[in-house]
């Protein structure tokens, strides 16, 4: 019997080979020992090989003056400014170009998907042409093609400029408020002057109000089912006392509105071709792919429910908005994810229009008259993991909120 | 995904390392072949002809260096850099040497661990503007918008140079020179600025090289000049000889035409007989044969006739010697003594 005994309570290190108990852990073991050691030699490498080239990696670089000037920033900069600084106005601009690129792809991505399914045959081969177009170029053509068209079907600013004989040879659009050039689209800036805060938060209040009303709307169709309108309301509530106030407050907000001078436009807001073709680019393109991903979420939802909503009596319209999508998204957001996650690296071709994003200056003008090339892309490639994560975090929140609830 | 690229990253940076060790002269040895740096293209600096082969005043100096290591002036790789390449290339190996229209300046020459090892050419930053703009000075391009390329010293000045006359400008940066040109002449900006040579250079290029004016101010000074890893001085004391013995030749009297018979027999100049090897070891001193000299003013000349042939007043660059003419006609090129 001392036989059994020893195998019911020895424990021998063969076991960790043989014994089918163990085994899985010994290769997960070894597996993440060869990992970590692989890392570990990947590290020490880097770091010997810096050393023999004589250098440290140090971030201390960050807080020199970056001596260099950037063509667009949405928070003061100037070339005396530090490189930390001139990275911080790279990774504003990334996050403006992606969020506007996220909305509107959204946008375009819904619309499409939808109408692709359309009942009327020219719409839906339309659709699947754009789709089809777009998503089988490589973006970055697309951005270089936009680039050329904004730029070589659009006058010089000194077109604007009346020759001898008193006439240009261009000319700005809705009594000289845009004037769209070879640089950029000039539109009128607001101004905003004392009393503007009040107006702000009136609008704030004015939306908060438009909320309840549409809270109250419902409540009230759920529980009566009296049906309240509900667009134009809304839009009295949000309107109306914006303008009131902007009257009696004395027009806070004004206009300023570019002129030329000199070599280019002054005043005004300019916003640089190189945003618009990348903007323009990043939607059409990461939208053919949304358009996709709607289609295969409304497919998705068994036809059952559409006819269901027909028989009764719901619009078509208001089927796909009512029924229809909000099924859909479960199907929806998943894939959106990784589409926003795209969209957001894809701006980092950026480079290719001269569109200051932080690859080009902190990856780029930083790297090079810094040298600084491991430490440069660390950093980018951290911003990136972040904004990344970030966006995964608040898709899946939202995804969360649409889950079926069960009753 | 980001994580993948992160090792991705790390694993480039842990391996492609080894580079740096032994000494670049055995690498070159052994590789057969000199891998220089050179511009994207950059007419009469560096551009490669119909056929391929590369041509221009910093080539001249990468075929040089080739020429005295193998005695042939073709055992060269060319590879093309942008602003923003160059400096990459060169650290991490890829390239022996850079001959790229590069300045010498502190920051490159101690924090990025490299090493000039002199000047081929005297410039300084000008800017090219269309006649038709009326501008005749740079400091009325006041709110202009102006192309630079990027990752150079250029721009760099360009902002110094704005700040301190107090007037503003929308820089575009762009990657080579050829993009440069080609927003320009759409229009996309109202002036290109660079190294002087390089707009006379640009310039020529052209369709109407006249409707061009470049601008009085030169507002840096841009000592361009071939330059190696930090580290190696053998490799460095190399490439630097090659071309002093380019700008010894001038001096001398050597040409491209006259190398071969006066290494032939001492002459009675022992300079000269130093240079060409029929005196003395200095060969040796660096690792490569008596004629390495010969070899490499063979190829394409002395500093004189490969400024001449390249950008020199008879091409349609036309630049004059100016600073860049011999000690003895007024100018900055000095070769210290071999000896
Ligand atoms: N000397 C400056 C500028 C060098 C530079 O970029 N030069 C231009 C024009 S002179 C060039 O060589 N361009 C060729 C190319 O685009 O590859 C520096 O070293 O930073």
């Amino acid at each position: 019997m001392a036989y059994s005994d020893s195998e019911r309570d020895g424990f021998r290190l063969s076991q960790l080979i043989y014994d089918s108990r163990y085994r899985a852990i010994t290769i997960q073991a070894v597996t993440l020992a060869l990992v970590v050691a692989g890392i570990f030699w990947l590290i020490m490498n880097a770091r010997n090989n810096l050393a023999a080239l004589g250098l440290t990696p140090s971030l201390d670089f960050l807080s020199n003056p970056a001596g260099y000037d950037i063509a667009f920033y949405l928070i003061p900069y100037d070339s005396q400014m530090s490189h930390g600084r001139a990275a911080f106005v790279g990774i504003l601009n990334t996050l403006l170009v992606a969020s506007l690129g996220c909305v509107t792809a959204t946008i375009v991505g819904v619309l499409v998907g939808v109408l692709r399914l359309s009942n009327n045959w020219v719409v839906s081969r339309l659709m699947a042409v754009y789709v089809e177009g777009f998503r089988n170029v490589p973006l970055v053509l697309w951005i270089l093609l936009f680039f050329a068209v904004l730029s070589e079907s659009t006058p010089a600013p000194r077109a604007f400029k009346p020759d001898e004989n008193g006439v240009s040879q261009a000319s700005m659009y809705l009594s000289d408020s845009f004037a769209f050039t070879n640089r950029g689209v000039y539109t009128p800036a607001p101004v905003w002057s004392d009393g503007s805060g009040w107006l702000v938060a009136v609008f704030i209040l004015s939306i908060i109000g438009a909320i309840y009303y549409r809270r109250y709307a419902r409540k009230l169709l759920f529980d009566t089912g009296r049906l309240l309108p509900m667009a134009w309301p809304a839009l009295l509530i949000l309107v109306v006392p914006a303008l009131l106030a902007y009257f009696v407050l004395g027009r806070p907000v004004t206009l300023d509105y570019p002129t030329l001078g000199g070599f280019n436009f002054k005043g005004g807001l300019n916003i640089p071709n190189s945003l618009l073709a990348l903007w323009l680019a990043l939607t059409v393109y990461t939208g053919a792919f949304i358009a996709e991903i709607v289609r295969a979420g409304v497919l998705s939802v068994s036809n059952g429910q559409t006819e269901a909503a027909f028989a009764l009596g719901l619009r078509p319209n208001r089927t796909m908005s009512l029924v229809v999508l909000p099924q859909a998204m479960r199907v929806i957001i998943p894939p959106l994810i990784s589409q926003f996650l795209n969209l957001t690296k894809n701006s980092s071709l950026a480079i290719a229009v001269s569109y200051p994003d932080v690859r080009a200056t902190l990856g780029g003008i930083t790297l090079n008259q810094t040298g600084r090339a491991l430490e440069c892309m660390l950093l980018l490639g951290l911003f990136y993991l972040i904004l990344s994560l970030a966006i995964s975090l608040v898709m899946n929140i939202v995804n969360n909120r649409m889950k079926l609830r069960e009753r | 995904m980001k994580k993948t690229v992160f090792f991705g990253a790390l694993t480039v940076a842990g391996l492609a390392a080894g580079v740096a060790s032994a000494s670049t002269l055995d690498d070159v040895k052994a590789r057969g072949k000199l891998n220089c740096g050179v511009t994207t293209g950059l007419a009469g600096f560096a551009a490669p002809d119909a056929n391929g082969n590369w041509d221009g005043f910093d080539v001249a100096v990468c075929r040089a260096v080739a020429a005295a290591i193998f005695g042939d002036g073709n055992a060269v790789e060319f590879t093309p850099t942008t602003g923003e390449t160059r400096f990459t290339a060169l650290a991490s190996g890829e390239i022996d040497m850079l001959a790229r229209n590069t300045t010498w300046t502190f920051s490159r020459d101690t924090d990025l661990k490299f090493d000039f090892v002199g000047v081929n050419y005297y410039d300084g930053q000008g800017f090219i503007v269309p006649k038709a703009l009326g501008v005749s000075s740079a400091k009325e391009l006041d709110g202009a918008t102006v192309c630079i390329q990027t990752g150079t010293t250029t721009e760099l000045n360009l902002a110094d140079f704005f700040r301190s006359n107090n007037i503003s400008y929308e820089p575009v940066p762009i990657q080579t020179n050829a993009e440069g040109q080609q927003q320009y002449l759409a229009g996309a900006c109202d002036a290109y600025t660079t190294d002087a040579s390089g707009l006379a250079a640009t310039r020529a290029t052209f369709e109407a090289p006249a409707d061009h004016v470049l601008l009085p101010e030169i507002i840096s000074k841009e000592p361009l000049g071939p330059l190696v890893r930090h580290g190696d001085n053998d490799w460095g004391d190399l490439v630097m000889w090659t071309m002093n013995a380019l700008i010894a030749a001038e001096e001398y009297g050597v040409t491209s035409a006259n190398v071969k018979e006066l290494a032939a027999a001492p002459t009675n100049n022992p300079e000269v007989n130093r240079l060409l090897g029929t005196e003395g070891e200095l060969g040796a001193m660096i690792g490569l044969s008596k004629d390495w000299a010969v070899n490499a003013i063979a190829v394409s000349g002395n500093y004189g006739e490969i400024f001449e042939k390249n950008i020199g007043e008879s091409t349609p660059i036309g630049l004059a010697r100016g600073l860049n003419a011999q000690w003895t006609n007024g100018g900055l090129l000095y070769s210290p003594p071999f000896r």
